[in-house]
């Protein structure tokens, strides 16, 4: 959402200002207050004891494994690790079986922090805080929702689940950057091992707080707060359809009314879901079952000093290595599949070190990010092989992706690949051999060229590529022509 | 005889445990229909339960520190595969798939759970008339309340129906009750005993403790139950401090302070007053320095507590929905919102007046825009009250005071009036508030002839110093009332 504009009046162009709440379930074996497994796709109700069941009498303990997750993720979104303490967010749900969720409030354990985008902004991160999740809800006949429906079936096996919720700044200001917020974001839990962070599975979810405002205004519009995005694309379009409708109510002489928004995938359009006025008084207040969480300097240095190199840095690392831009599609590609150890095996081979750290980015970021799924089959010694034929001349870039191809749909060496493709370098007297084959076929343009006819470099070329069936390498053909007119 | 009698005889043989039980359920079967001190008696799984004490003797095993002594429980206590009600309609049909880590220590101990005592309803209550199934009567006088919450295992105790019983003392549930029916009865400090599977009214609050008929008994029980708990994070990590240690130690030299806000605060009856002062003088005469104390933020305690106890139930409490257990009232079928008709229905039917009341103060409080004016304001009287406690240990040992401001008043007598009960717990609420241990010990009777209990209050983890003084206050009572179902004689 760039700019919108009314019919007659003068041109007003309005802008997004978006806030992204990312919840991501922790990777834990183990929930976050009880010894139940942390598993997706079981059996209902399998995974549940009497402290995650809410279970009169049962009482919380922290799992200090989500403890420890949650400041990988504080410490990879820079931000301060404090000594923190739980509340009770208390609402009545059928899916929540204490009717409060154990959250974090006003202490959470990490805050003000920041997120740089592989486009090199950064987007502040207000906090990012531990919590409990709740179960699932089916709700079985009638449309589905719960008012609607004949009954409901629940299941508590995610209840109790950690999660973490990262709160950014109100620093976003298209859908597209809010995606790619949302990648960057995904690609540093999975990085931290924090969270698989899978969005179809739920084990992402991205709530949106949107507004609009006159480009270049100071003050915020008010929001509404998205719901139900089950992928990068509902955000983006969510995002899209969101500002469009509350440029239009406020062009339309209205006001945007804070509320909650459902977004409806089918229909394409958000809805409303809860007023403001009916929003829940969560009625917040410390947890008396818990004692306040103080990891202390020592734990905390340990877990900054353990993190894995991060995307941001993977990607500084990649554009020095080949000399393209760090904030390019084909470096982020890179970084985002996690091919980045494909471009260090090429470093330290012969030829321009950054020429053939540039070809590989090109090789990964296309032809071997389309074949994402078979990258095992390929060893970074046979890219490394192959991208070093590439830069050497001993093969076309069209024989380099045929061959990388072949590498990834069947695996082998690069060499014995090319060789069963009839790709194996010309020796230069072969090559001679046939450039004099095309010159005495056509001695009319041979004349011209020897004159100083320079387009006909392509004409002979073309006849030497035919001729060779692509084998030869064209910049050696060209340099024999002009080898040959003295 | 003493549980710690009972207990020794148990495990040298001299007596079955089996035998021990037959007695305490025929004083069951005699006189448990006039006292309604149980919301259920377990007649087979008590005689399986002391029959494998005795067989454990026989084969040479020592069954442990309480072999077949006969225990009750507050029915706000989880036992697996035995209903655990709360004295609510709301449990109705729910069996605890668990027990509390205080009833597996008991098991562990060699001890025998005779039943589950009556109570007010989610421990909200200094009566037991707040009961889904009926109020328990004083054993000492069938017309009058045992006190509450913890009113039956207060009466259970007294009656003889079992030698010790478990309660739970969230502003004086267990201490009033003690008072009122003659009995010891001890709040240790917050965080000794795990509250795993105690059934929660107010967690920063609550706390399970003994009743005995003896300080000594007292002490065996709560040194059985206490110490970590990896289920609650908030029992303490270090080893408790034994109650027992010092029993006979005697108060030569004992350093303790008369609090003279509770012992003479408002609406205390005059007999009450006069057996707390007759308590100083008899520990000065047994060579404690005896002096009076000031901690000025006690007063406040009662209207703190009704805020912050209030306020965490509400919280505590909203589980009871319909959705998973207990009693759940269909909503309207296809209509409107049915799913919030079914906890409308449901709660609305399951909980008594005293708990609705309580739900709706405490959601109030903590309410957006009232938070800071009454939680957060309550839990600054918190920090008060631990700042006055804190500079009284200073110049003392142990503090004294009135347990409950009368003896045991008639059933029916307060039920209308909310504020009058709630008053019922003015000298024991502050210790709750603070997190300290107190221990109500038997002092003589009231005008009326009916049992009157003085506290000793101590600091944090001061039980040892706490269970001395208090033996010494027992030793130095003047003689005890007899329950009329033991045959005592009636009040004046
Ligand atoms: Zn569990």
């Amino acid at each position: 959402m760039s700019a919108a504009t009314a019919g007659d009046a003068p041109a007003v162009a309005w802008e997004t200002v978006i806030g992204l709440e990312v919840h991501a379930e922790l990777r834990t074996a183990t929930k976050l207050f009880c010894g139940c497994r942390n598993s997706f796709g079981e059996e209902p109700n399998t995974n549940v004891c009497p402290v995650c069941l809410g279970l009169p009498g049962s009482l919380p303990v922290l799992n200090k494994a989500a403890v420890e997750y949650a400041m990988r993720i504080g410490s990879a979104l820079h931000c301060g690790i404090q000594a923190s303490i739980f509340h009770r967010k208390n609402y009545f749900y059928p899916d929540m079986p204490k009717d409060y969720q154990i959250s974090q409030y006003d202490v959470p354990i990490n805050v003000d922090g920041w997120l740089e985008l592989s486009g090199g902004e950064r987007i502040g991160i207000v906090r990012a805080h531990l919590e409990e999740d709740t179960g699932k809800t089916t709700h079985v006949g009638g449309g589905g929702r719960i008012h609607e429906a004949g009954y409901s079936l629940v299941d508590f096996n995610r209840a109790g689940v950690p999660l973490v919720e990262i709160v950014s700044a109100p620093d976003i200001r298209s859908s597209e950057q809010a995606r790619s917020y949302v990648e960057e974001l995904r690609a540093i839990l999975v990085a931290t091992g924090a969270s698989d962070g899978k969005m179809e599975e739920g084990s992402l979810r991205v709530d949106a707080n949107v507004s609009v405002r006159p480009a270049g205004s100071g003050g915020f519009g008010t929001r509404c707060e998205i719901k139900n995005m089950n992928s990068l694309r509902s955000l983006g379009r969510a995002i899209e359809y969101e500002a469009a409708r509350q440029v239009a109510v406020v062009q339309g002489g209205g006001e945007v009314v804070q509320e909650t928004r459902h977004w409806d995938e089918a229909a394409g359009r958000t809805g409303s879901m809860r007023s403001k006025e009916e929003a829940y008084d969560y009625r917040y207040f410390p947890e008396p079952d818990l004692v306040p969480v103080d990891p202390g300097e020592a734990w905390i240095s340990a877990v900054a000093s353990a993190l894995p190199p991060l995307p941001a840095s993977r990607r500084a690392a990649v554009a020095g290595a080949s000399g393209m831009d760090a904030s390019s599609d084909a470096v982020a590609t890179v970084v985002r599949l996690g091919l980045d150890p494909f471009v260090e095996a090429v470093a330290g081979g012969p030829g321009s070190r950054e020429n053939v750290a540039a070809i590989a980015v090109r090789r990964l970021a296309n032809e071997v990010a389309a074949e994402i799924d078979s990258v095992g089959r390929l060893s970074p010694a046979s890219f490394a092989a192959l991208v070093r034929m590439e830069a050497d001349g001993s093969l076309t870039a069209a024989q380099s992706r045929t061959v990388l191809k072949e590498l990834l749909a069947s695996g082998g060496e690069p060499k014995e690949v090319a060789g069963r493709l009839g790709f194996e370098a010309m020796a230069a007297g072969d090559l001679e051999a046939v450039v004099e084959e095309v010159i005495a076929a056509h001695p009319e343009e041979w004349a011209r060229f020897l004159a100083g006819e320079d387009k006909l470099t392509g004409f002979f070329v073309g006849h030497i590529k035919v001729a060779t069936e692509g084998r030869a390498n064209l910049g050696a053909a060209s340099a024999l022509l002009r080898a040959l007119r003295g | 005889m003493t549980a710690a009698g009972i207990a020794a005889a148990v495990r040298s043989g001299q007596r079955t445990a089996r035998s021990v039980l037959e007695e305490h359920l025929g004083r069951i079967a005699a006189a448990e229909a006039d006292v309604h001190a149980f919301n259920l008696v377990l007649h087979e799984s008590a005689r399986a339960a002391a029959d494998a004490v005795d067989a454990a003797v026989a084969a040479g095993r020592d069954p442990g520190v309480l072999a077949g002594v006969p225990v009750a429980l507050k029915d706000n206590l989880c036992t697996r595969g035995v209903p655990t009600t709360c004295s609510s309609r709301i449990l109705d049909g729910w069996t605890p798939p668990y027990d509390a880590t205080v009833v597996r220590r008991l098991a562990a101990e060699g001890a025998v759970v005779v039943g589950k005592t009556n109570l007010d309803e989610f421990a909200m209550g200094s009566s037991t008339e707040n009961s889904a199934f009926g109020a328990t009567r004083n054993p000492h006088d069938l017309g009058r309340v045992p006190g509450g919450s913890s009113g039956g295992s207060a009466a259970a105790v007294a009656a003889g129906f079992a030698a010790l019983a478990l309660g739970s003392d969230t502003g004086g549930s267990i201490r009033q009750p003690a008072a009122l029916c003659g009995v010891v009865g001890a709040k240790p400090t917050y965080g000794l005993v795990s509250r795993y599977g105690l059934i929660a009214f107010a967690s920063s609050l609550d706390q399970i403790g003994p009743f005995a008929g003896s300080v000594a008994d007292a002490a065996l029980l709560l040194d059985a139950i206490s110490g970590p708990d990896p289920l609650d994070s908030t029992s303490l990590r270090d080893a408790p401090p034994p109650a027992s240690a010092r029993l006979g130690a005697g108060v030569d030299g004992l350093r303790v302070g008369v609090v003279a806000e509770l012992a003479a605060a408002e609406g205390i009856s005059a007999d009450v007053v006069a057996r707390t002062r007759e308590a100083a003088d008899a520990l000065a005469a047994a060579g404690a320095k005896v002096d009076e104390v000031s901690v000025p933020a006690a007063v406040y305690g009662l209207s703190a507590y009704y805020l912050i106890a209030p306020a965490e139930a509400s919280s505590n409490l909203a589980r009871y929905d319909g959705v998973r257990y207990g009693l759940r009232e269909r909503g309207d079928p296809g209509g409107a919102g049915d799913i919030t008709d079914m906890y409308l229905k449901t709660r609305s039917r399951g909980f008594g007046a005293e708990v609705k009341r309580r739900i709706m103060l405490g959601t109030y409080a903590l309410s957006a825009g009232y938070y800071d004016a009454y939680y957060g304001k309550a839990q600054r009287v918190r920090t008060l009250i631990i700042r006055d406690f804190a500079a009284a240990y200073e110049r003392f040992d142990v503090l004294l005071a009135p347990t409950a401001p009368s003896t045991a008043f008639a059933l029916g007598e307060k039920t209308a009036d909310p504020i009058t009960m709630y008053l019922n717990d003015v000298c024991t609420i502050p210790s709750n508030l603070a997190g300290h241990p107190a221990i109500s010990v038997p002092f003589g009777c009231g005008d009326d002839g009916l049992p009157v209990g003085v506290q000793v209050l101590a600091p944090a983890l001061g039980e040892t110093v706490m269970f001395q003084a208090a033996a010494a206050l027992e030793a130095a009572a003047p003689p005890a009332h007899v329950p009329v179902t033991l045959g005592g004689g009636a009040s004046q």
